[in-house]
């Protein structure tokens, strides 16, 4: 970070209402397939974890992993989430959808269905539609008709079709676009619209806070109205009046290189970036990691006036390369370069100065 | 029952004054519910799209309620005060007033319901869409579906116990070619309300009734386990198929799937099932032997715990260890529903229009209850007994509904005649509205319903003498009777979505996209043309194997072609994307590599509607 940092060993006190957790890290070590974990669902008790070389599930402290040979499309799962209609685990692969429902895989690719390509980056599910971002545009599967419906370059504002990630709510669904901004489709209109940094340069921010932060998008979030995008040059916020960019030099974000965002509330906000796991309250940030120099666990809170203050900790996420987060009630389940961390909430009464 | 009896029945009917059925249908019951208090039968009409209520004090029909098209399931919430029935052409749902008897409400489902069952509190109902392969969940307190459910291939028929719901599945799930069939029972959390469970049925392909006991540790359901993989000519030597249950529960741990077929004596097409009360006896029916088996619980508990139980399936003298009798009914016996007590079976009899009831400390039918319907029966009629009977077959080992479900098809691939393993497979075509589709067969060499139906199916399948000239020609008007289910992708207007509009200009289309003009006979619209998308012609598209003895192939007519996967003539397309996707290089099946795949997609849109 280039401001003046202010590192305080403050022992147990610190970060108010930032909250703090005992992390416990699963590796190979304890049964999962590959370290590299792409991302991680929770549903319930199970935790889903895509990794490089298969799909785990852990419950009950054990973990069952399945590969191709199960029915999976593909053993790189990029992405998993959880139908919280009907409890499906949905896997976006390398080698197409996967669906796994109590036991049974059933997986869609560009040949045994109308999926527009096999390279899938990620997926929602929401009511009667699974909402999919492949390399080749976006596809939507009507599960009660199995019809399925392609949006590229040709019946949208889609001008790459390199779709990184979509998240589906009642109203609208959006597309991160990696290269293309986010795509915006209105439920009830049925209508796309795009939205893209306005000043066009791939390095430079010239129009800040004028709209979106950079055309390299890898993940929306939207909740409550508010729609956070995550960028390889940034995070951007938009509460359908007025955009706000957060980048690394004027905020509390570790990096600008970011692979997810995921908000809790529109204001409280998850950043998983290549250099640690960052929060955000609205006011203050928080970024959780193993300390890039020493790997010694690390907790760094900034405060409202860019005073930075570091927290003394016991236990950190598995890597400082975090791919994505889930929320268990108030635990984060963290997927990192090198395993998946459990970050257990510490309750405690601590004042901000 | 024989044809006296039901005359009987119709005079009674008319002397007591009941109220008789439409005259010009046959009621065919396929399902049967009793009330709580044991005084009243519903049974399920699906000829007259009603459900008979008979007073079994006085074993008579008292009412008749107009239900949807072609109902076929039928549960009663636990308060006995709400009757549910499927309406599988329709769609929907029927609720009745069981007091009033007056349908109340309509509600939507998924394709084709079939199966249902309300939960324990009288909230929700699970409906089994067979078509859509889910289950509709709906909330009873606003008649709305709240979620659809992921179930099986073919959804049918369902169970519960307690918070624990069964369902089973009248077709295979779709798996790699010419492999193993397998099916499932779909469990579902009712709690929850979710799927939690999808024990599997490796080498099943129609699984049909399924029953819980009282206390909810034993489960059976009734199932076909096919020979597919070698010739059908073997059937003299071997079967063409198990006709078993899969028994399943804490009694027994895990699935077990045990025989009910004898040696030399086969128990064809197993379709309904119940369990006594006391758990001492289970019941099913063998819908193509025209028969109800009575199976001692504790011995059959007893096999499905032996050590070699997995072993036991294919051993046909292994039913001798729990079948204790087999008791003939009427024709084509589906459901049966046991009095609350146990004393009492009643076996819907659906090609006699009758109800069959069983003394079941005597083991023998001691009444039969007619439905009424048409006085005289005809050679339609006739030709349905017929194809669904399995008396014409090598020791009555199966009949035509073995392989055509419900009039439709089997989800399987067939390695039908006697010329080699492995040689001419073949997919299982639905036959619904296929009199005007000749010629017959993958390779036309049939060129009418007669060849088709008689001597092929008597020297090849039956191995047995088959059919007489006037069997033949009653089986044949039935075949050619067989109605075109309502096409669930297309708009009752007949309009078009944009996707299919688009679609059908590709099926139509003259040009490939680069200008050039695509020689008629490679044109979607040339080969499949006309009413039934075919010229009933053979054509070579490039889709035959090697082991297929020519590459000529009877364009198949596309009615309703969403519904029967897998495709192409030997069933290894296993979506309708797979016969360009896969087995179209070199656009001999159509000019297809042209096109984007969401011009794909837009030509499957337009099939589907077809």
């Amino acid at each position: 970070m280039r401001l003046a940092i202010l590192f305080a060993s403050i022992g147990m006190l610190g970060a108010g209402e930032l909250p703090r957790f005992r992390w416990e890290n699963f590796t190979t070590a304890q049964g999962l397939p590959n370290n590299r974990v792409y991302s991680v669902s929770v549903d319930g008790d199970k935790i889903w974890a895509g990794t490089d070389n298969g799909l785990a599930l852990y419950q009950n402290g054990k973990w069952r992993v399945f590969t191709p040979e199960d029915g999976l499309a593909h053993r790189a799962v990029l992405y998993v989430t959880v139908d919280k209609q009907t409890h499906d685990l949905w896997a976006a692969t390398m080698g197409g959808l996967s669906r796994y429902s109590a036991g049974r895989f059933d997986t869609f690719t560009q040949l045994n269905s109308g999926l527009a390509n096999d390279v899938v980056y990620g997926v929602s599910a929401l009511g009667d539609f699974v909402w999919v971002a492949t390399a080749a545009g976006a596809s939507r599967l009507n599960k009660r008709t199995g019809e399925w419906s392609l949006f590229n370059e040709r019946n949208t504002p889609m001008y790459e079709i390199w779709t990184y990630s979509v998240t589906a709510t009642e109203d609208k669904v959006y597309y991160a676009v990696w290269g293309g901004g986010v795509l915006e489709y209105d439920v009830k209109t049925e209508r796309w619209k795009d939205y893209n940094d306005p000043d066009g340069e791939t390095e430079l921010v010239l129009f800040k806070d004028q709209g979106l932060i950079h055309e390299i998008t890898t993940s929306v979030s939207y909740v409550h109205q508010i729609l956070w995008v995550a960028t390889y040059f940034g995070a951007s916020r938009y509460d359908g009046r007025n955009w706000r960019n957060f980048l690394d030099k004027d905020s509390g974000l570790p990096s600008n290189f970011l692979n997810q965002v995921k908000t809790v509330d529109g204001i409280r906000t998850w950043f998983s970036t290549d250099k640690g796991l960052a929060y955000f309250d609205g006011e203050e940030w928080a970024t959780y990691r193993p300390a890039l120099d020493t790997h010694a666990p690390e907790m760094l809170v900034r405060d409202a006036q860019g005073q930075v203050k570091r927290i003394a900790v016991d236990t950190a996420p598995a890597h400082n390369y975090i791919f994505g987060v889930d929320f268990q009630g108030d635990d984060i389940w963290v997927a990192t370069a090198q395993g998946l961390s459990h970050g257990i909430r510490i309750r405690q009464e601590i004042s901000r100065k | 029952m024989k044809r006296g009896g039901i005359l009987v029945g119709l005079l009674a009917a008319l002397l007591l004054g009941q109220p008789a059925p439409d005259g010009g249908r046959y009621p065919s019951p396929v399902d049967l519910a009793l009330s709580p208090d044991g005084a009243r039968l519903y049974v399920v009409c699906e000829g007259t799209d009603e459900v008979a209520v008979v007073d079994l004090a006085t074993s008579s029909v008292i009412r008749r309620v107009g239900v949807g098209h072609v109902p076929r399931g039928i549960a009663v919430s636990a308060d006995g005060k709400w009757i549910y029935v499927t309406n599988a052409w329709a769609d929907t749902v029927t609720e009745i007033d069981a007091r009033s008897l007056a349908a109340t409400r309509t509600l939507s489902t998924g394709f084709e319901p079939s199966g249902l069952t309300v939960d324990a509190r009288g909230q929700v109902l699970y409906v089994a869409n067979r078509i859509s392969n889910d289950v509709s969940v709906i909330d009873l307190r606003t008649g709305s579906e709240i979620k659809r459910l992921a179930a099986g291939r073919g959804a049918s028929y369902v169970a519960a116990s307690g918070s624990r719901i069964y369902v089973t599945h009248i077709y295979p799930n779709l798996g790699k070619f010419r492999t193993e069939s397998e099916s499932e029972i779909t469990e579902i959390d009712a709690d929850r309300q979710v799927v939690d469970a999808r024990p599997r049925l490796h080498n099943v392909a129609g699984t049909f009734h399924v029953a819980l006991s009282r206390d909810g540790r034993l489960g059976i359901a009734a199932q076909l386990r096919p020979k597919n993989l070698i010739p059908l000519a073997h059937v003299a030597h071997g079967w063409a198929f198990g006709d078993s249950l899969a028994v399943f529960g804490a009694d027994v741990g895990g699935v077990v799937q045990l025989p009910l077929d004898e040696l030399e004596r086969y128990f064809s097409l197993p379709f309904g099932v119940a369990i006594a009360p006391d758990k001492s006896k289970a019941y099913l029916t063998a819908s193509g032997s025209g028969e109800v088996a009575i199976l001692d619980l504790k011995r059959l508990v007893a096999a499905s715990r032996a050590p070699e139980r997995d072993a036991l399936v294919n051993d046909l003298s292994v039913s001798g260890r729990y079948v204790l009798a087999r008791v003939p009914v009427g024709r084509n016996p589906r459901s049966i529903v046991l009095s609350n007590d146990g004393a009492r079976l009643y076996v819907a009899n659906r090609l006699d229009d009758t109800i069959s009831v069983m003394d079941t400390a005597a083991n023998r039918i001691v009444a039969t209850i007619g439905l009424g319907g048409l006085p005289i029966v005809t050679p339609q009629r006739r030709g349905e007994r017929l194809f669904y009977s399995s008396n014409f077959s090598f020791q009555g080992q199966f009949g035509c509904a073995n392989c055509h479900l419900d009039s439709t098809f089997d989800g399987l691939q067939w390695d039908l005649e006697p010329d080699g393993f492995g040689v001419d497979i073949v997919d299982n075509r639905s036959i619904e509205d296929v009199a005007n589709t000749a010629p017959f067969k993958w390779n036309g060499g049939n060129p009418d319903l007669f060849t088709e139906c008689g001597p092929r199916t008597e020297r090849f399948f039956f191995r047995s003498q088959g059919f007489r000239d006037a069997d033949l020609a009653d089986l044949i008007t039935y075949v050619a009777s067989i109605p075109l289910r309502p096409n669930r992708y297309r708009a009752a207007t007949g309009e078009l979505t944009p996707a299919q509009e688009r679609g059908k200009a590709i099926f139509e289309r003259e040009r490939r996209k680069d200008g050039s003009s695509i020689p008629e006979e490679n044109r979607c619209s040339f080969c499949h043309s006309g009413k039934y998308h075919t010229n009933q012609k053979l054509a070579d598209v490039g889709t035959g194997k090697p082991t297929d003895r020519s590459p000529l192939i009877d364009t198949p007519h596309l009615t309703n072609v969403a519904l029967s996967a897998p495709y192409l003539h030997d069933g290894s397309a296993k979506t309708l994307e797979e016969i360009w996707t896969v087995f179209n290089p070199k656009d001999t099946h159509g000019v297809s590599n042209d096109l984007a795949k969401d011009e794909l997609n837009d030509l499957i849109e337009y099939l589907k509607t077809l």
